[in-house]
């Protein structure tokens, strides 16, 4: 018996004493044992993953709602409620057949008219999901587990849009939930995923609820991200939210949570030393860190003041601010694309590679007619990653002589602010930073950074018609060579015109407490496989 | 009595239209979009612009305010605009944790500061007394987050004796309602002990020259007696006023102790709107936060009568 137990009799004979009641019985080990306490990256604000599409909602969408297809770790689309599915050869009609037997959290079943009202709402607000929307001749439901979608052209990447991990992922919901206007939020959270919301449980900033599905049916196939076999071994998930990392660390430490999603590198040598804890890389895709230059005003409207930055540019420098010294945690980049991934290319990357070349940035800055006006640099300084990306920035534009109009503020307000396309001392901005998830870059579908169509594109408006060029051939390939060759010729076609500014590549750890055992690598963290013993 | 209650009831009305005024013209001002933040990063231009239009930010100041303003009129604090849950349900989530961390401060504050105090003015120049006044500048200096972690620390990794972090409300038993709040109460009241300690000690200072004290010692009565019957009542207003204003200090400290520990209180969702941007949530609590700080004011007024009778309004 230790003190803690002492302390827990006395206050609890005390209490007895004082209020003549009974305190509330202690959750038995069986039950604690079938609920799993996770600290997510993030707050879940809002549970609406087509209105909201910040990667929290998806994460935990990903366990309410269920998608017709599923990204497995290969990338390739495999069948998730969908039984089967037949093309005509001319590759513009789809005809999908649902699996039987699937159900809604309200005991209704899920039928093909709640897949047209849900996949409407979804391509009103994806960017995948708007393309096919503007080739669509007409999606509707054949009966009540067939439905058919009519294109004016065949879509290649149909199947893989239907099934992407990328925010907004097509969930299924009811069709008189589907049916609400996607730039409203919705306020019914009924999906057909193996884990059901607990609405009355949600404390938005501190906690949210799932509880298992028992009416959930799931493939018999091996689940490998969101493809297969969606088993859930627990029977409650809380999500716990810690906006203190330090508080985060002490929790796990001591038991009081079994899973960090997101540990920060400063305390992840404290949770390796711990024997009860484990921490192993969470997201092998994980994340490209960038700064945005605007194609709109000088000196960045011209592609050598461009040139000459990323010239400059020592992507070990942006790395090692972000991750410190473990060298297992960060990948130079001389590209677009995520590393180790199907599509991953360097082709046109020289110019990030090698010795940095400080006295040829600074001829090139001159040739572009730069005359010292000042560069606004917009530094979010609550985001860890932005701060030690924007104290390099500063410095590297310094060092090229280039006068820093250095903005230090908060990521809500470079939110809003580097949407602003007037010119930069009058509310608008030179550069910004920010960083993309290794999952959105590993093809152009859910890449918006990489588009280059100037008006239409990303902050920043890049214009690069060779780039847009490459998109469009990506989207057209037939087979993964014809994709690579897309690629490859996209890469270099966005490096020349310097569309974004890649700082590198870098990767973040995930720890678990060592009694929670199937917790699998991946872009999201997956709790169907996930147990926990006593 | 009640006519000088009701008449102060009626001139917060004043009050609380004024910092209504301001609360919403800064934020309307203020850098920020919440349409950004609930687009995402990869929304384009167009869709943040029709998540505005849809959310009605789109609309004038004027027009804000006053459908604002005539929400409040009807007891509405409106939507919050990231949960679209009522401002007024996700407060009344929220009240419980913040509350019950304050009033454990609060009674621990009044517990430990009050005695240590008058210890320190009964003995002033002792030893004793310089320990004590050495302790209340220790709390004044040390950040609540700094005291935080420390006692997180040792309290709950090292010696395991407390959780790190959490809130159980106080229907679930009286222990696990306490245990989540002892080191955030002693970590928010560092500083709330150290000035009450401080101010309670220049009180009975004074009070202790007085002739009636220099009569109770030569009636013979005990050093308890004259210290908590007749020096402490009569130095109560200054301790009954700062109380009263740490309580505002409460208030600021429960932010950063809430988050330091986890607790789900009204603090976090302060920050977490702020952040956001959640206009309707940030305006619902800064309206709540100046009502408890006018009403607690009053309750201090009304007390002064309690503690001395010639105050009469």
């Amino acid at each position: 018996m230790d003190r803690r137990t002492v302390l827990k009799g006395l206050a609890g004979a005390g209490s007895l004493a004082l209020t003549g009641g009974l305190s509330a019985p202690a959750i038995a080990q069986g039950a604690a044992a079938r609920t799993l306490r996770f600290v997510p990256q993030a707050n879940l604000a809002n549970f609406d993953p087509i209105w909201g599409t910040q990667y929290v909602v998806r994460n935990a969408a990903a366990m309410v709602w269920d998608t017709l297809y599923g990204i497995d770790s290969s990338f390739r689309p495999q069948r998730q409620m969908v039984e089967s599915e037949e093309v005509t050869d001319d590759g513009t009609t789809w005809t999908f057949k649902l699996r039987p037997g699937l159900k809604f959290h309200d005991g209704e079943p899920v039928l093909s008219k709640d897949v047209v009202a849900s996949l409407t709402r979804w391509s009103a607000r994806d960017p995948m999901g708007l393309m096919i929307k503007a080739l669509q001749q007409e999606l509707t439901a054949v009966d009540d587990r067939t439905f058919k979608w009519v294109l004016k052209q065949p879509f290649p990447k149909l199947l893989y849009a239907l099934g992407k991990n990328n925010s907004p992922c097509s969930f299924i919901m009811p069709e008189r939930i589907a049916q609400t206007d996607p730039f409203k939020q919705i306020s019914e959270y009924i999906g057909s995923g193996p884990l059901k919301f607990a609405k009355s449980e949600w404390v938005p900033g501190a906690k949210a609820v799932f509880e298992k599905f028992a009416d959930y049916s799931p493939r018999q196939e091996k689940s490998s991200w969101l493809a297969g076999g969606k088993q859930v071994m627990v029977d409650r998930i809380e999500w716990v939210i810690m906006p203190d990392p330090a508080t985060a660390a002490a929790a796990l430490q001591n038991g009081e949570i079994d899973w960090w999603e997101n540990p920060i590198a400063d305390l992840v040598p404290v949770l390796k030393k711990n024997k009860n804890i484990n921490v192993d890389i969470g997201d092998p895709l994980g994340n490209i860190g960038s700064f945005r230059m605007n194609f709109l005003y000088p000196p960045f409207n011209d592609v050598k003041a461009r040139r000459a930055v990323l010239m400059a540019l020592s992507q070990e420098d942006y790395m090692r601010a972000i991750v410190g010294d473990d060298n297992s945690l960060w990948k130079p980049l001389p590209g677009y694309f995520t590393p180790d991934t199907p599509l991953y290319t360097e082709v046109g990357g020289e110019i990030l590679k090698g010795k940095r070349d400080l006295d040829a940035a600074k001829k090139l800055l001159a040739e572009s007619g730069y005359s010292g006006q000042p560069v606004t640099c917009l530094v979010a300084q609550d985001q860890p990653i932005t701060k030690a990306m924007g104290d390099v920035t500063a410095d590297l534009l310094k060092k090229l002589g280039m006068n820093v109009d250095f903005v230090a503020t908060d990521w809500g307000t470079v939110g809003s602010r580097r949407a602003q396309k007037t010119p930069p001392g009058q509310g608008g901005w030179n550069m910004f930073h920010t960083w993309h998830a290794g999952a959105d870059c590993v093809n152009p579908a859910p890449y918006t950074a990489i588009r280059a169509n100037g008006d239409k594109a990303w902050f920043g408006w890049p214009t690069s018609a060779a780039t847009e060029k490459e998109v469009a051939s990506w989207f057209e390939a037939k087979n993964i060579d014809e994709e690579k060759a897309a690629i490859g010729r996209l890469n270099k076609a966005a490096i020349d015109d310097v569309v974004y500014a890649p700082t590198g590549f870098f990767l973040s750890y995930t720890a678990w407490r060592k009694n929670v055992s199937g917790v699998a690598k991946g872009p999201l963290p997956f709790f169907w496989g996930v147990s926990k013993s006593a | 009595m009640l006519s000088y209650i009701l008449r102060r009831i009626v001139a917060t009305l004043p009050v609380m239209a004024i910092v209504a005024l301001f609360v919403f013209s800064l934020l309307y001002i203020a850098p920020g979009d919440p349409a950004v933040v609930i687009a995402g990063d990869q929304a384009s231009p167009e869709d943040v612009e029709r998540i505005r239009q849809s959310l009605g930010l789109d609309r004038p100041f004027l027009v804000q305010f006053g459908s604002w303003v005539w929400r409040i009129l009807h007891g509405d604090l409106g939507t919050s605009i990231f949960t679209n849950l009522p401002v007024s349900a996700m407060i009344g989530q929220r009240l419980g944790p913040t509350l019950s961390l304050m009033i454990v401060t609060l009674l621990l504050t009044i517990v430990v500061a009050v005695p240590l105090g008058v210890v320190a003015a009964w003995k002033a120049g002792s030893l004793i007394d310089r320990v004590i006044m050495g302790f209340a500048v220790f709390g004044f200096s040390l950040p609540v987050f700094v005291v935080g972690y420390m006692l997180a620390y040792i309290f709950a990794l090292e010696l395991e004796w407390l959780p790190v972090q959490g809130y159980t409300p106080r229907a679930q038993g009286f222990w696990p309602w306490l245990e989540n709040l002892i080191l955030p109460a002693v970590a928010l009241g560092c500083v709330y002990i150290a000035l009450v300690a401080r101010i309670t000690r220049a009180a009975m200072l004074e009070v202790l020259q007085q002739d009636y004290i220099r009569t109770a010692k030569a009636k013979g009565l005990g050093q308890g007696g004259i210290l908590f019957i007749h020096a402490l009542k009569n130095a109560a207003v200054p301790i009954v006023t700062v109380i009263g204003i740490g309580i505002a200090l409460l208030i600021g400290g429960a932010v950063v102790t809430e988050s330091v520990f986890a607790i789900p209180g009204l603090g976090r969702l302060t920050i977490d709107a702020i952040l956001r941007r959640d206009y309707p949530v940030i305006q619902g609590i800064v309206l709540l936060f100046s009502f408890v700080y006018v009403l607690v004011n009053l309750m201090i007024d009304v007390v002064y009568t309690l503690v001395d009778p010639r105050i009469r309004y």
